[in-house]
């Protein structure tokens, strides 16, 4: 039986008296990746920063490996280690080297050894093709460059659980590959779980095992990723895709 | 007897004593910057705190030190609070307390402004990776806010050593107190001694305020 990462069950979300979530329900097991997908202001982002405490809910239930996270955790900070996110504007900090940038979590929040982290940072900028930009500051990199580092550094606290918002879409379309490839060699070699939302059609279809199909803060549709791109359940869903490709 | 103006600043121990004064001077803005700027963080930290009644409380503290002109505030803790509250001390101390708590004032402003100026995508990415509030303050918001507020803080600087120069009302032995003394000594002798001294003076300040502010519109220049 697969390993189930995330559950979360009828999670409303309101902005003072305006509602963006309705009862949001989904599983997502271990090594699975899905894509959420919807028009503009349909509540995409609203409910990847559910998940990892960056704004709080309402009302349901989210558990993660197994165990209930209430809306005000305290024990929010401990359980992002093994939630990892990277934003669309990746947000590295300017005041720190890459190398300081990607160790700032394994160093002060996980108190792991210098030596055994640093080892591990260059690795997998290493792996990323940046291992020369160790020493480098945040504002001499690309913005391709500076969102590689911001995956490397949600990948050094180990997380078991990625979410992606829109990665891609503040990136020269030339850079958009090396991180699309990035995203999908996490999945083929780690059998890393994820959660993506993001604009590149292509890609879901490629790399989603299933796609949330979200409109106006409800998810319309859970469907299988080659089956959503074939012939996707609703209408709705349909026009969208539609609207995507032209 | 014909006199060479520029005498004056050199007859008897004039000029050590001109720069005594100026030592006091700067001695006094000093330490009240010292206080000032360490109590200002405190208080500007507390400023950006969710609690309501304290961020109030801060506010009017600030509005005080800045509405009141620094010849009042000095006035107030060289002849009035100490008689209210039987607090006898020397005019330097009293003054380096009324500066540095107009400077903590201040500053707790420009720390506070520095603070909600960090963007809020870097405290989230902060969170993300699960630093607590203490780490996120520590980490990402506290060194990004000391590079952004340090032009503000030099002005700051220099405005203090500019207003130093009101030290004479509570009879402070500063460099303009000492001035003054010597050109009236030396009314006779060097009738244009104002000049002269003042002259010298006007040199002094800028010398210690220039290189400050000079720095400031550096800063403030990479940052745009
Ligand atoms: N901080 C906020 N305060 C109030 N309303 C908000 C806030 N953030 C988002 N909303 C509203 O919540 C709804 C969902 O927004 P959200 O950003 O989650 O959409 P999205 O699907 O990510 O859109 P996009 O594709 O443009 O990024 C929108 O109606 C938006 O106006
Ligand atoms: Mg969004």
């Amino acid at each position: 039986m697969p390993e189930q990462i995330l559950k979360i069950d009828k999670l409303n979300k309101y902005y003072g008296q305006h509602q963006v979530l309705y009862d949001i329900s989904f599983e997502i097991q271990k090594g699975e990746v899905v894509a959420l997908l919807g028009p503009s202001g349909s509540g995409k982002s609203t409910l990847i920063r559910c998940l990892n405490g960056l704004e709080q809910f309402q009302s349901g239930f989210l558990f993660f490996g197994g165990k209930q996270i209430t809306p005000q955790e305290k024990n929010w900070p401990q359980l992002r280690q093994k939630i990892g996110m990277v934003f669309q504007s990746y947000d590295l900090f300017p005041n720190l080297s890459v190398l300081d940038n990607i160790l700032l979590g394994p160093l002060k929040v996980q108190k792991r050894q210098r030596a055994e982290a640093t080892a591990e940072a260059l690795k997998l900028l290493q792996r990323v093709g940046l291992e020369k930009y160790a020493e480098v500051y945040p504002r001499q990199l690309s913005g391709g460059q500076k969102q590689r580092v911001a995956i490397v550094r949600a990948l050094a606290l180990h997380p078991e659980l990625m979410l992606f918002d829109e990665v891609t879409a503040s990136l020269d379309p030339e850079m958009v590959r090396g991180i699309l490839e990035i995203i999908r060699e996490l999945s083929e070699r780690d059998n890393m779980t994820m959660i993506i939302v993001t604009h590149e059609m292509n890609f879901a279809a490629q790399i989603a095992d299933r796609i949330l199909f979200l409109e106006e803060g409800r998810i319309l549709e859970q469907t299988p990723g080659k089956e959503f791109f074939q012939h996707a359940k609703t209408q709705r869903a349909r026009e969208f895709l539609e609207s995507m490709t032209f | 007897m014909v006199h060479l103006g520029t005498n004056i600043l050199f007859a008897g121990n004039n000029f050590v004593r001109l720069l005594e004064g100026l030592w006091t001077t700067v001695w006094i803005a000093i330490c009240a910057l010292i206080i000032g700027l360490i109590l200002g963080t405190g208080l500007g930290i507390l400023r950006t705190s969710k609690n309501r009644p304290v961020r109030i409380l801060l506010r009017l503290y600030l509005e005080f030190f800045r509405i009141v002109p620094s010849v009042v505030l000095l006035f107030l803790f060289y002849y009035i609070l100490p008689r209210q509250l039987n607090l006898n001390l020397p005019a330097e101390q009293m003054a380096v307390l009324a500066f540095a708590l107009w400077v903590a004032a201040e500053f707790s402003d420009i720390v506070r402004g520095a603070l909600i100026s960090v963007p809020q995508h870097q405290k989230e990415s902060g969170l993300a990776l699960g630093l607590n509030g203490w780490q996120l303050f520590r980490y990402v918001l506290l060194p990004q806010a000391l590079v952004l507020e340090l032009p503000a803080t030099i002005n700051l600087a220099t405005r203090v050593v500019k207003t130093t120069s009101l030290l004479m009302l509570i009879s402070v032995m500063d460099v303009i107190n000492i001035g003054q003394q010597i050109i009236e000594a030396n009314r006779q002798t060097y009738p244009n001694g104002i000049f002269w001294i003042y002259g010298i003076i006007f040199l002094f300040y800028f010398i210690v305020d220039y290189p400050l502010s000079l720095w400031a519109r550096r800063l403030a220049a990479k940052q745009h």
